[in-house]
């Protein structure tokens, strides 16, 4: 028997304080329309729940909103706690209010992805697609 | 890591490696068929715990509750929780995280969502080999809540020892549908939102519906909860704790087990059979030629069934001898 294509499984999550989750739920929504497991964990999440989700659901990728401005603070802690459970081996991408002059910053800690307010849902579908890594 | 290194990282209490162990048994691939071939003999030690109802009766609320509850009781916890798949694009949400947050910090609980991924392979068969892992793991408390349609319920309960079957004050037609399968699968009835009005009718109902079931060893007691303040959780795990020792210790227990597995055999072989005749179907253009004689009337769909049972027969056996 063949074994059909992996399913891609992705985790949204919106660390920190600010509550509006609008465009989380708008991805979410998307990547799972175009057939992928989509783990929500909702709003004010902390840096190690993030990691410890990701861990459990054993995910592809893992992608942020965040409209605070603490990204700067948050994001590198994200990637530490992920770091520090072995989880090596995901995608990460983010969106929502990252200034252009943040976007190196932001890529230099490993999000490969950085998709502004306004970005075409086809584009973050495709970007996962292209990237979530093939798994032994 | 192979699936030798992921039983010893399981055994060995790594999260990672049961993370991983989990996605290779859901898939069902044949790393994960060995995961699971490795792990079996050191499962039995957990008390599994099904969780099942209709959509909207706080099914994820109530296993938050009843986890936080034996985590104060000093008992480790693996959850397993089931949405379902888009039967559109096979892509899910699934949130039941968001109703468990505050547990996703603490390291005697170990969560995985799932999507029902439509029937191929059935749940029971995914579900049960993830609560499985679980199980092995060492979790003293394994909890499945599935989602509430049909044939599904039913299966929860080839996944877990004690099946719970949750309902709500509002829903007479809840009650009535439970007459079909569920409430014999059933091993403890709780009624959530039992702050709503009309939840001694609701009791009286399935009172009255537990009294002109079959008698079994076992009588399924009625809790009524109110898991968003916890109201009635500390008695549910008392039911499912007396439901444990009834297992372990009556005369019955070794006919259950028995049961229990000859139900979870038949239930894998099935969703086998299924995924192979759909396999060979869509392999050998077999369905799409039925399909077209059947649709222009020249052979009747019973017979275009039975004729495609051989095809998946004769496929069976050609592998077998190969």
């Amino acid at each position: 028997m063949t074994t059909e294509q992996r399913t891609i499984r992705v985790l949204i999550a919106k660390p920190g304080l600010d509550g509006h989750d609008r465009g989380a739920k708008v991805v979410a929504r998307a990547l799972r329309d175009a057939g992928m497991e989509v783990i929500y964990t909702g709003i004010r999440q902390t840096p190690e729940m993030i990691a410890e989700a990701a861990l459990q659901e054993d995910v592809d990728v893992v992608g942020l909103s965040i409209l605070s401005g603490a990204h700067l603070e948050l994001f590198p802690r994200v990637v530490a706690e992920l770091k520090q459970r072995g989880v090596d081996d995901v995608l990460l991408f983010c969106g929502g209010i990252i200034p252009e002059a943040d976007v190196p910053a932001v890529q230099a800690m490993g999000f490969t992805g950085v998709f502004g307010p306004g970005t075409d849902t086809t584009q973050i579908i495709e970007f996962v697609r292209e990237h979530a890594k093939e798994r032994a | 890591m192979d699936a030798a290194e992921l039983v010893a990282g399981v055994a060995a209490g790594d999260r990672r490696a049961l993370a991983r162990a989990i996605t290779h048994v859901e898939a069902d691939s044949p790393a994960g068929r060995a995961v699971l071939a490795g792990l079996y003999p050191r499962t039995g030690g957990a008390h599994t715990i099904g969780v099942t109802g209709s959509a909207g009766v706080g099914k994820s609320t109530l296993v938050g509750a009843l986890a936080r509850e034996e985590r104060r009781r000093g008992r480790t916890v693996g959850i397993v929780a089931v949405d379902p798949s888009s039967p559109f694009s096979h892509g899910a949400i699934l949130g039941d995280r968001i109703r468990m947050q505050d547990l996703t910090a603490d390291a005697g609980v170990f969560m995985r969502s799932m999507a029902s991924r439509g029937n191929l392979g059935g749940l029971a068969e995914a579900a049960s080999g993830v609560v499985d892992v679980l199980d092995a793991a060492g979790y003293d408390i394994v909890i499945v809540e599935t989602v509430g349609a049909g044939q599904d319920e039913v299966e929860v309960a080839t996944a877990a020892e004690s099946t719970v079957l949750v309902s709500t004050p509002a829903g007479g037609d809840d009650v009535q549908s439970m007459k079909a399968g569920l409430m014999e699968i059933a091993q403890i009835m709780v009624v959530n939102k039992a702050d709503l009005a009309g939840v001694e009718t609701t009791v009286m109902q399935l009172r009255g519906l537990l009294a002109i079931a079959p008698p079994r060893g076992w009588t399924p007691p009625i809790v009524k909860t109110v898991a968003r303040t916890n109201d009635g959780i500390a008695e549910l795990v008392d039911a499912l704790d007396a439901h444990r020792a009834y297992l372990r210790g009556s005369a019955h227990a070794a006919a259950e087990r028995r049961e229990l597995a000859r139900a979870q055999i038949v239930a894998l072989a099935r969703a086998a059979l299924y995924r192979q005749a759909l396999a060979t179907a869509a392999h050998e253009g077999v369905l799409a030629t039925l399909v077209e004689e059947v649709a222009t009337r020249r052979r009747d769909p019973r017979d275009a069934a039975q004729t495609l049972l051989a095809a998946v027969w004769r496929h069976g056996q050609d592998t077998h001898e190969a």
